[in-house]
């Protein structure tokens, strides 16, 4: 169904980032830009909820919403359209994009008060949304792109947002350059999508998959220029984008720029990007095993990876960096595994926690005059009640505590990868082994996150006497007041967000209670965003009877077509329900079990030292400079400036002109101004003319 | 005897030769300028003589446009050398080699 107002919800926020851009700059009123930037987040959001849940709208229907808006590029069969589909996912997104988007602007205007780039700020802010709604409701690879490039550099340019202090410099490179390398995976992977499909439109070439044989689950399928290579090097694009191993050592640096922009990017929204085009994708993944194999390993990896480090960070943003990494990991596990679905529920439910707990963080650092380290803090609980109250939601939500947000989309990954298929993994070995580094991340997870709120909210007030040791420390410019810093509570554009999100984190949960625990209090199937999803995202095992004939050649290819069909979601058996309970009681007591360990641990000694390899993150940024930077640096430096650059290049550069020089210098003497010179040469080269003619004969005469 | 066609062409190789010599050899400007015009001038000799050999009036049209040229291209030459003079006080062409005065 073609409708032109979708459009508004990407080019509102573009307009607002203009009108601050240009206008914004001039008038420098804080509450017109705010207005400004505010207002078309508020406008997108609104267009967004009508058009979703209009009758017919986006996720009422089984048919997509779209706007075309421009033929953007036409050459032999590629056609790539500026043109948006707003289906159930990408409504999803829009959705939860938009209003927490809204929710972080408002919160941004009490933040940044007082700045001096705040029209910079809000102006980047809704270009960061524009791009985010583009890549979400692009209908084409393409476009896609051009959003995912967009919020990159949206992200490069808020992470880098404080121009003056290097670091942030520093890691907004940092950010840019690693998702370069992702999106090197991304492009290729367009392109043989477009090279095997004849298309790169969603519709037309996710439709192409669906009539072809699953990939056997071999190494070689990897590099075979199919289905599997396809989605290796999306995975490596979202890898990039979203923050997993190897790619994840951006993330943490990120948090050098402002709050809401850790809050609003680097937690709720364009992180989780690369899961989003997974699930976008998942007729690819479904049909290639070894793919989603590699996506839930990593996946599980950096779940476990990251949240060791977050137990050990120091700094009250560290902490939910790698809590972000580790929570991607679960989604990206939820992937691997075939569940797209919990995986979209939780980049949901982390969106709103997360969030939360970040802008919590920025209304502590803001309350204690952008102090950021939590061995500075402790006892806050008395001074910000309201952000001490919203946070510990949060934390509750993150911890997996029943009826809180994160406890439904958690359990449901944990319980999609234990009672995983066949199909991705080598054996249900496997799913098992994957369940448990789940459920041990999140035991870690909740120890972390108790550690994090004790350090911050309860026990001795550290920040008086430690400030006065901290004002000996040179080049710390963070500080700005000078004398006792007196914490305060954060004003109410910053506290309502706080208490929406919080609410938020509380309730948003209840969209996805499985069936299982549901149907202790009523027999109907009130899942709904698993009813919302099913349509539009693939399902394992669905081209099974393609599969068969074509894929079995060989011995090794035993486990690829999924011989476990998965079971439709109405047929429940009372076996596996049981199993569901069984598992949601477990993470329930693990979750608790994290918390009393956090509060055993930390309560008394807060300053506990932790593992220094821990603290020191595995040491990984040492060892990809000594083992990337600084090579790539040295062979820069000696080969290609020195050698190619000053040698070939400025070589063939000055040669060339050294050249033109001596031609001229000889070339003068011809050009004495003496006039009986130039007739004598005009004479003889007449004479050598004629002289010519009369050897070689007039041609056609 | 009749005036045969190579007499014509001779006399014009000589006049033209005449020409280039005093172009090359003379320092005098208007001197150059008035070998110039003998150049023309034979080359005009030429045309006549092919045109009355060929029975062909072109030849003759011809010399009417060289004509206009170099009646033309005089007045230009005079009205430089006249300037030249004006600034120089010489007509000697070895004394204007630089367009800088």
């Amino acid at each position: 169904m073609e409708t032109n107002i979708l459009s508004i919800i990407i080019f509102a926020p573009v307009v607002g980032a203009a009108i601050n851009w240009f206008i914004g700059r001039r008038v420098r009123d804080e509450r017109f830009i705010g207005v400004v930037a505010c207002g078309s987040v508020a406008i997108s959001s609104i267009v967004a909820f009508y058009l979703a849940f209009k009758s017919g709208g986006a996720l009422r229907s089984e048919t997509p919403l779209l706007d075309h808006i421009w033929t953007w590029l036409q050459v032999g069969t590629l056609r790539a359209d500026f043109a948006l589909a707003m289906d159930r996912l990408s409504g999803t997104y829009a959705l939860f994009v938009t209003f927490v988007g809204f929710l972080i602007h408002v919160f941004a205007v009490g933040y940044m008060h007082g700045e001096a780039g705040f029209y910079r700020f809000f102006a980047f802010l809704n270009l960061f949304m524009f791009s985010m709604l583009t890549l979400v409701l692009a209908d084409n690879f393409v476009l896609m792109f051009v959003g995912w490039e967009g919020v990159g550099l949206c992200s490069y340019l808020l992470i880098g947002y404080y121009t003056d202090r290097k670091e942030a410099g520093d890691a907004a490179k940092k950010a840019f350059i690693t998702n370069r390398i992702g999106d090197w995976g991304f492009v290729l992977g367009i392109m043989l999508t477009f090279f095997v499909t004849g298309s790169v439109s969603f519709q037309t070439a996710l439709s192409f998959f669906k009539t072809q044989p699953v990939d056997p689950f071999t190494a070689g399928a990897i590099v075979a220029g199919g289905a599997t290579s396809i989605a290796v090097l999306l995975f490596i694009g979202a890898a990039g984008k979203s923050a997993q191993i190897p790619l994840y050592v951006w993330l943490p640096d990120a948090m050098a720029g402002p709050t809401p922009v850790s809050a609003l990017i680097h937690a709720a929204t364009m992180v989780t990007a690369g899961v989003y085009m997974i699930v976008r994708c998942s007729e690819i993944f479904v049909h290639a095993p070894t793919a989603m194999f590699i996506v839930a390993i990593i996946g599980a990896a950096t779940a476990l990876f990251a949240a060791t480090i977050g137990l050990a960070q120091n700094d009250i943003k560290k902490v939910l960096a790698y809590s972000t990494i580790s929570q991607l990991g679960y989604m990206f596990l939820a992937c691997g595994v075939g569940a797209f679905i919990a995986a979209i529920f939780h980049v949901i439910t982390h969106a709103f926690f997360k969030a939360l707990l970040f802008l919590g963080s920025g209304s502590v650092i803001h309350g204690m005059h952008h102090e950021q380290d939590m061995r500075r803090m402790g006892g806050l609980k008395k001074y910000l009640p309201i952000t001490f109250a919203t946070m510990v939601t949060g934390w509750l939500a993150i911890s997996g505590v029943p009826i809180f947000a994160g406890f439904f989309s958690k359990d449901e990954i944990l319980w999609r990868t234990w009672s995983a298929p066949a199909f991705s993994l080598p054996s249900t070995t496997f799913s098992k082994l994957l369940w448990g580094i789940a459920v041990l991340t999140a035991f870690l997870t909740a120890v972390y996150m108790t550690r994090m709120m004790v350090m911050t909210f309860w026990g001795q007030e550290r920040f008086r006497d430690a400030h006065a040791a901290h004002e000996e420390e040179p080049g710390d410019n963070h500080q700005q007041h000078h004398g006792p810093v007196e914490p305060h509570e954060s004003p109410w554009l910053m506290t309502v967000p706080l208490i929406v999100l919080a609410v938020l984190s509380t309730v948003g949960g209840f969209i996805g209670i499985p069936y299982a625990l549901s149907s202790v209090f009523t027999d109907r199937n009130i899942n709904v965003i698993e009813h919302t999803l099913e349509p539009v995202v693939a399902k394992i095992g669905a081209t099974e009877a393609h599969a068969q004939p074509v894929s079995a050649p060989a011995g090794e290819t035993q486990h690829g077509p999924a011989p476990v069909p998965e079971p439709a979601p109405a047929a429940h058996s009372g076996e596996e329900i049981t199993a569901e309970r069984a598992l949601a009681g477990l993470s329930v007591l693990v979750g608790l079990l994290g918390i009393g360990a956090g509060w055993y641990l930390f309560q008394k000694r807060p300053l506990l030292q932790m593992p220094r390899l821990l603290e020191n993150k595995y040491y990984v940024d040492e060892v990809y400079d000594a083992a990337l930077v600084h090579p790539i640096e040295a062979v820069s430096r000696e080969g290609f400036w020195k050698i190619i650059d000053i040698g070939v290049i400025d070589g063939i550069l000055h040669s060339t002109g050294e050249i033109v020089t001596e031609a001229g210098r000889l070339g003068r003497h011809l050009q004495a101004g003496f006039v009986r010179g130039y007739a004598a040469i005009i004479l003889v080269g007449a004479l050598i003319l004629i002289g010519l003619f009369a050897y070689l004969g007039f041609p056609g005469v | 005897m009749e005036p045969q066609l190579s007499w014509y062409l001779a006399l014009s190789a000589v006049l033209f030769t005449i020409g280039v010599t005093g172009v090359i050899i003379k320092r005098n400007i208007i001197a150059m300028f008035m070998c110039i015009e003998l150049m023309l001038n034979a080359v005009n000799l030429t045309f006549v003589a092919f045109a009355s050999f060929f029975q062909d009036v072109t030849g003759q049209l011809f010399v009417f446009i060289v004509m206009t040229v170099a009646a033309a291209e005089a007045a230009v030459g005079l009205g430089i050398i006249i300037a030249i003079f004006r600034n120089r006080e010489s007509l000697d062409v070895d004394d204007a080699s630089i367009l800088k005065l």
